[in-house]
């Protein structure tokens, strides 16, 4: 579309800019204070320049919880994706058996975090849930408060559960908006299901799947309730994850500073993250024009 | 229109039937791994404790509901609920009001700084909740918003105001720039074009923002429970408080964690035409 030029448009944006200027602004603010400032209580703070910095960055802590994050993260886009275009692919296609799965697919995503934990913690316990009773009836180990293995796999799982259905949803609707004539020149070229999978459905999903993968990528990068819910990080530190860890040291131990410099270093690595997705997918919606 | 690839008469696609089974199986399998950890708290939320914890059975022996009458009658159990419902209605109302005029500006104008500023809006909506958890509580404390509703709601537009003008602009961007320009013509001011002819061409799209504004700040808790000590508790908050020193009360508990579900079904069911295209943030 055309836009035209007009400054004007400035007293529109007003009142969002002003809204999220007051409950993020001066939040950061408030971080970018402490990152650079030691305290020995009593609210009495010294300069302390750029050592909280170079303490995170340099700190094996950080540096395991980050990969853990890029393994969670990696393990839930490689998962999620490919099985929610797989499921939209098989949406019912009439009557009322459309909305019956929207419907129970859209369940899992409004559940409060916690109690998707909450469910978790209860369905996988051994004495009382039906997986961890099951697995044990099977003669399968599975205790999820002390395998990491386990604790992992519940973990992901849930993300599966409670995710994947946005990822199916969204891909059903770029299938939707494929019209009947594109199947029927398919038909015509004698073209197999494959052919028509990846020249015809792939490339009209394109757009949809980048906003799934964005979503899905950042919503993992943060998660925090969860997996706290179920494993509390644990057995260990082995599902301890950067948001996990952040809250454990800037409210569990109260060490202002180091946590101020991880969350900014946390954020700036999201930022670059968003700007690249950002980056690709405007550069998308101008080929598509 | 509401085929994929599954066409009539089609010799070159495998045989309709066996598509249709397949689709059959594919799909109940994965609403049965939907549905299972969901109906297993239903069925706890329907037992009593010792039965939880001494029996093990696929549906309530002795069907009860003490569980719910708990939380019914208990203020602090189901003033939980009003806080959160509370929260979250406020929150709709003001990203919606703040987010229309916005997404406007940006599916209709350029002006100095609008690719930055829309990104930088999406970056909040990017931004870790536990980044801001405790500079939040601080400032909220010193402005005298903390454990009130207002305060929650706005810090929940954090990532729900940048959330709707996306969403917003996606839909408006649908709309020819024609209707704008014809309705100048006709001698419409700006204020009686958007709320007379305008918002009604996108009322769909308001109705998947509002979906999603209610989604986000009713699923979150991280924020909601920083901010929050005894007047303005959230529900999924409230749930923790069932560890007592008898143990864990697990059928409340479940109880508490159906009823939880409840209002984002009853959403769900509204908006069920629009959600397929609601996710796609109007942009399919």
């Amino acid at each position: 579309m055309n836009k035209t030029w007009n400054n004007k448009a400035w007293w529109m944006v007003l009142p969002v800019v002003l809204l999220v200027a007051f409950s993020a602004v001066i939040p950061l603010m408030t971080v970018v204070n402490y990152s650079v400032q030691d305290t020995f209580g009593n609210n009495q703070f010294f300069w302390a320049g750029l050592q909280w910095f170079e303490e995170i960055v340099n700190s094996e802590r950080f540096h395991d919880a980050l990969a853990r994050q890029f393994l969670f993260s990696g393990l839930i886009l490689f998962i999620e994706i490919p099985l929610g275009i797989f499921i939209a692919m098989n949406m019912p296609t009439k009557g009322l058996a459309i909305s019956v799965c929207l419907v129970l697919m859209s369940l899992p995503l409004l559940i409060p975090w916690n109690v998707v934990g909450t469910i978790w913690q209860i369905f996988g316990r051994v004495d009382i849930g039906l997986l961890g009773a099951t697995a044990a009836k099977l003669g399968i180990d599975y205790n999820y408060t002390r395998d990491i293995g386990d604790a992992w796999f519940t973990v992901v799982i849930m993300d599966v559960w409670h995710w994947t259905s946005l990822v199916a949803l969204l891909c059903y609707a770029g299938l939707q908006s494929i019209p009947q004539a594109y199947y029927q020149a398919a038909r015509i070229d004698g073209a197999s299901q494959w052919a028509i999978f990846r020249y015809i459905q792939l490339p009209k999903m394109r757009g949809v799947l980048l906003i799934a993968v964005l979503l899905r990528f950042m919503d993992s990068f943060m998660i925090y309730t969860e997996p706290f819910v179920v494993t509390g990080g644990g057995p260990g530190n082995a599902t301890t994850f950067l948001s996990i860890d952040l809250v454990k040291m800037a409210i569990g131990q109260f060490d202002l500073g180091p946590a101020a410099a991880f969350s900014l270093v946390y954020f700036l690595i999201i930022l670059l993250l968003s700007w690249v997705f950002y980056t690709v997918m405007t550069n998308l919606d101008k080929q598509g024009q | 229109m509401n085929t994929t690839v599954t066409l009539p008469h089609s010799p070159t696609l495998a045989p309709k039937r066996s598509r249709l089974t397949r689709q059959g199986i594919v799909m109940t399998v994965y609403l049965i791994f939907l549905m299972l950890p969901i109906y297993w708290l239903l069925n706890m939320s329907l037992k009593t404790n010792e039965e939880i914890l001494s029996t093990f059975s696929l549906w309530p022996q002795n069907f009860t509901l003490a569980n719910y009458k708990t939380i019914f009658t208990d203020p602090s159990w189901y003033g939980g609920y009003i806080n959160s419902i509370t929260y979250v209605v406020m929150n709709t109302v003001i990203s919606i009001t703040v987010a229309l005029p916005a997404a406007y500006a940006f599916s209709r104008y350029r002006f100095l700084g609008d690719t930055h500023l829309f990104f930088w809006l999406l970056t909040n909506r990017m931004a870790p909740p536990a980044v801001f958890a405790l500079p939040f509580f601080q400032l909220y404390s010193s402005v005298g918003l903390f454990d009130t509703h207002i305060g929650v709601a706005l810090a929940h537009c954090l990532f729900n105001v940048p959330l709707a003008v996306w969403i917003l602009e996606g839909f408006m961007s649908s709309v020819p720039k024609e209707i704008d320009e014809t309705a100048y013509i006709d001698g419409y001011s700006f204020g009686r074009f958007f709320t007379r002819i305008f918002m009604p061409l996108i009322a769909s799209g308001i109705g998947v923002t509002a979906f999603f504004c209610f989604m986000f700040s009713w699923v979150e808790l991280l924020l909601a429970r920083t901010l929050t000590s005894v007047a303005a508790k959230p529900i999924a908050a409230t749930m923790t408080r069932t560890v007592s020193a008898s143990g864990m009360d697990w059928g409340v508990l479940a109880a508490a964690g159906i009823l939880t579900i409840i209002p984002g079904a009853l959403v769900i069911w509204f908006v069920r035409n629009y959600i397929a295209k609601g996710f796609a943030l109007g942009r399919v």
